[in-house]
C-alpha cells in the first residue's frame, strides 16, 4: 500500500520546510514525522518523502540508513533502549540489560514474542547522573533497580498509550536528579 | 568553598515551571537580551563575551569570542547561528539540564548572540533521542514568539530573529560541528573537511559559528554582568573565566550536574560536590575528567613540573585530582577538561573493563570515512574483546598502543584522536593491569557475555 501522510500532519510538513532555506534539510524532521504515523521507515515512506522533498530514494535511504533511531524494519509496539556505555555500567547497567533480555526473552535487538517490546542497546543517552538508566520510546527512565524497572514495564503494558505532550510532569521527570540550586 | 555559591547559570533550575516564559520572565529572563538589542551595538557584545574569556563549553574549550570574531560575511550573505545540542559524549549530561530546565535562558543567549554575530537564523541541533526537551524548547519558543521576543521586532528592534530546533536521529559524530551542519542540511552526518571551518562556509555555504548550548547560555550573564566581573568568577586568573556546569557520574554518592566557578579541583567535584565515594570502603581508582574522549587521571599519580616556568609548577607533588580543573591546566596535565563532566570509578573497577566498554563505543559510532578511524576503532575494540576473555597475548599491549598512534593525524575530524588518546591515556596510566589481564582474561566475574547469553538463550526456548 502506498504510504501518505494524514491532513494533519502534512501540515507540520508544511510548517518544518518553512525553517529552511531548501528543502532537503527538512529531510531528517520529515522523516521523524512520518515515523511517528507509521512506526517504521518502510521502502513507501522511502519513496514518498523523496516525492514530497524532491529527493533521490537513494540519497533519502542513505540517510535512513546513517541514523541509529530511524527504524527500516518494523518493531515491536514498544522500544526499550537500555544504555550500555560507561556510567551506566557503573552502576549496574548490565543487571539491567540481562534482566530486561530475560523478561522479553529476547537479546537486544530483537522483539518479544508478543510484539509488545523491542530491546535496542544504546550508547550514552546523557543521563549518566541518573544511571543506570532506559529509554521507553519518547521516556527517559532513571535511577533503575531491577524492581522499579518491572514496575514500569507492568505500567508500559497495561496502559498502553503514551503521550508527548508537554506537561510539567514529564518536566519534572526529566530533570536532573540533583541540581545546584538544591545544593544551595 | 563548597557547594554552597548563589547559582548564575542554574539559577532558575528550582523554579517550579522554570520553562514557561512568565515565570522565567519573572526571575530574570529576556531583561538582558532587552538591553542588548535596544541599547547596544554588535561589536560591544563581543567584545564583552571575549573580555569574560568564555571557552567553549562542547569539548575543545575555543574561546567564544574569539570565535565570533571570524565571521567575515560578503554582502547578501545570510549568517548563521547553530547551537551544538547534540550531547553525545559519554559521560557527559549537563546541557540536558538546561534545556530541561531553563529553556529560556538559552534562547535569550541565542538572541543576543544572532544579534552580535549579525545571524537573523539560528537552529538549535538537538540529539534526537531528547524528545521532551525539544517538545520543551519548541514550546518556549511559541511562547517567546507569541511575545514578540523572537521574530521580525524582537523587542521592538528593527531586527528579525528566528530561531528553530533540528531533532537529530541518533549518531555520536552528529556533535562534531560539521557532521551536524550536514545533519542540519538533510544529509548523512558524515564531518567536513576544514579548511573551510565553519565561520567562513558552514550551514548552506554560509559564515557560520556554532556553539554548545551552555555556551550560548552563558551570554546572558556575561551581558548582564559585564565581560569582565563574569570573568573574575573564575578561580584561574588567566584566560578561562566564569562558572559552568560540571557533572559527575559513576561511584558518588550524589551524582549529578552542579554549578561552580572554573577551576574547581577534581578532587572537590568527587567530594563536596559528587559527596564523596559511594563505597567507603573503595577508594577512588580513576577518573575520566571530561567525557569518554579526555584521558584518565589517578589520584595517586603526582604531578610532575619541577621548572618554575612549567604552567603547573604550583602543583608539582601534589595528586594530578587537586590540579584546578581548567581548559589550559588540564591540557598542560595531559588530558583535556573536554565537557567537564567526570566519571568516577572506585577500586572494583577494571581498567581494561572500561577499555572495552569504551572502544565498543567508538566502533560502533565511527562514520567510516577515513581508513585509520574505521579499522582503527575495529581493531581496538576486537584487541580488548581477545584480552578480557583470556584469549589476549602479552604483545597485545604493545599492539593496542600501535593502532592508537597510528589512528592520529591523518583523519578527517577529531573523533580519531578522541579515541586513540583515552586508549593511550588507559595503558599509560594503568600498565600493569592491561599486562596482567593480556596474560590471564580479565576476573571471572567481568566476563558477563558468554553467561547472560546462555540464560537468555534458555528462555527463549522456553517462553
Ligand atoms: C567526535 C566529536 C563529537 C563532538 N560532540 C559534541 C557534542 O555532542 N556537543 C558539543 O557541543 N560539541 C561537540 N563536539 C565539539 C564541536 O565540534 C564544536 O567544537 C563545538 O560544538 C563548538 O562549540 P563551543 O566552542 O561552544 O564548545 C564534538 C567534537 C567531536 C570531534
Ligand atoms: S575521523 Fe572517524 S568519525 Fe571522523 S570523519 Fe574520519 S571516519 Fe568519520
Ligand atoms: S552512560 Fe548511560 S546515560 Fe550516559
Amino acid at each position: 500500500m502506498p504510504f501518505a501522510l494524514t491532513a494533519e500532519r502534512d501540515k507540520q510538513v508544511e510548517a518544518l520546510l518553512a525553517r529552511y532555506p531548501n528543502t532537503r534539510a527538512a529531510l531528517i524532521p520529515v522523516l521523524w514525522v512520518c515515523q511517528r504515523q507509521h512506526g517504521w521507515i518502510s521502502p513507501e515512506v522511502i519513496d514518498w518523502v523523496a516525492q514530497r522533498l524532491d529527493l533521490s530514494t537513494a540519497s533519502v535511504k542513505g540517510v535512513v540508513t546513517f541514523y541509529t533511531m530511524f527504524f527500516d524494519k518494523p518493531v515491536g509496539e514498544h522500544v526499550i533502549w537500555v544504555c550500555r556505555t560507561l556510567s551506566c555500567d557503573l552502576r549496574g547497567g548490565k543487571a539491567i540489560q540481562e534482566h530486561l533480555e530475560k523478561r522479553l526473552g529476547c537479546h537486544a535487538g530483537g522483539t518479544s514474542a508478543d510484539g509488545k517490546f523491542s530491546l535496542m542497546k544504546a550508547e550514552c543517552l546523557a543521563a549518566c547522573g541518573q544511571a543506570p538508566m532506559v529509554q521507553i520510546d519518547d521516556d527517559y527512565h532513571e535511577n533503575l533497580t531491577v524492581e522499579s524497572l518491572d514496575r514500569i514495564l507492568d505500567s508500559v503494558t497495561s496502559a498502553s498509550v503514551t503521550s508527548a505532550s508537554v506537561t510539567s510532569a514529564s518536566v519534572t521527570s526529566a530533570s536532573v536528579g540533583s541540581t545546584p540550586a538544591q545544593e544551595a | 568553598m563548597g557547594a554552597d555559591l548563589e547559582p548564575i547559570l542554574s539559577s532558575r533550575y528550582g523554579v517550579t515551571d522554570s520553562h514557561r516564559l512568565a515565570v522565567a520572565e519573572r526571575h530574570g529572563a529576556y531583561a538582558t537580551a532587552r538591553k542588548a538589542l535596544t541599547t547596544m551595538q554588535p561589536a560591544a557584545i563581543t567584545e564583552e563575551v571575549k573580555k569574560a574569556s568564555l571557552r567553549g563549553r562542547g569539548g575543545a574549550g575555543f574561546p567564544a569570542g574569539i570565535k565570533w570574531g571570524f565571521i567575515n560575511a560578503k554582502p547578501g550573505d545570510d549568517i548563521y547561528l547553530v547551537v551544538n545540542g547534540d550531547e553525545s559524549e559519554p559521560g557527559t549530561f549537563k546541557d540536558r539540564t538546561i534545556l530541561n530546565l531553563d529553556p529560556h535562558r538559552l534562547i535569550e543567549g541565542a538572541l543576543i548572540t544572532c544579534y552580535a554575530i549579525g545571524a537573523h537564523t539560528a537552529y538549535i541541533y538537538i540529539r534526537g533521542e531528547f524528545a521532551h526537551a525539544i517538545a520543551i524548547l519548541d514550546a518556549a519558543l511559541e511562547e517567546a514568539r507569541a511575545k514578540g521576543y523572537v521574530g521580525a521586532h524582537p523587542f521592538g528592534k528593527n531586527y528579525p530573529i528566528e530561531i528553530f530546533t533540528h531533532s537529530g536521529a541518533g549518531a555520536y559524530i552528529c556533535g562534531e560541528e560539521t557532521a551536524l551542519l550536514n545533519s542540519l542540511e538533510g544529509r548523512r552526518g558524515e564531518p567536513r573537511l576544514k579548511p573551510p571551518f565553519p565561520a567562513i562556509k558552514g550551514a548552506f555555504g554560509m559564515p557560520t559559528i556554532v556553539n554548545n548550548v551552555e555556551t550560548i547560555s552563558a551570554v546572558p550573564d556575561i551581558i548582564q554582568m559585564g565581560g569582565e566581573a563574569w570573568c573574575n568568577l573564575s578561580r584561574l586568573a588567566l584566560r578561562d573565566g566564569g562558572v559552568r556546569l560540571y557533572g559527575v557520574s559513576g561511584h558518588v554518592k550524589k551524582p549529578g550536574v552542579y554549578e561552580a566557578p572554573v577551576g574547581i579541583t577534581m578532587r572537590e567535584l568527587i567530594d563536596v560536590y559528587g559527596g564523596g565515594m559511594l563505597h567507603d570502603d573503595r577508594p577512588l581508582k580513576a577518573v575520566i575528567p571530561g567525557g569518554s574522549s579526555t584521558p584518565v587521571l589517578r589520584p595517586d599519580r603526582m604531578v610532575d613540573a619541577p621548572a618554575e616556568d612549567h604552567p603547573l609548577h604550583e602543583w608539582h607533588g601534589k595528586s594530578e585530582i587537586d590540579v584546578p580543573m581548567g581548559v589550559d591546566t588540564y591540557r598542560a596535565l595531559g588530558t583535556m577538561l573536554g565537557t567537564c563532566c567526570a566519571t568516577v570509578m572506585d577500586s572494583s573497577v577494571n581498567m581494561v573493563d572500561v577499555a572495552r566498554n569504551l572502544m565498543r563505543f567508538y566502533r560502533h559510532e565511527s562514520c567510516g570515512q577515513c581508513t585509520p578511524c574505521r579499522e582503527g576503532s575495529g581493531w581496538l575494540q576486537n584487541t580488548l574483546e581477545e584480552i578480557c576473555e583470556g584469549r589476549g597475548q602479552p604483545e597485545d599491549v604493545a599492539l593496542l598502543v600501535d593502532i592508537a598512534n597510528n589512528m592520529m593525524g591523518n583523519t578527517i575530524c577529531a573523533f580519531a584522536e578522541g579515541t586513540a588518546m583515552p586508549m593511550l591515556g588507559l595503558v599509560r596510566q594503568f600498565l600493569e593491569e592491561f599486562v596482567e589481564v593480556a596474560a590471564k582474561g580479565l576476573p571471572e566475574g567481568y566476563r558477563h557475555d558468554d553467561s547472560t547469553r546462555a540464560a537468555v538463550e534458555t528462555n527463549e526456548v522456553t517462553s
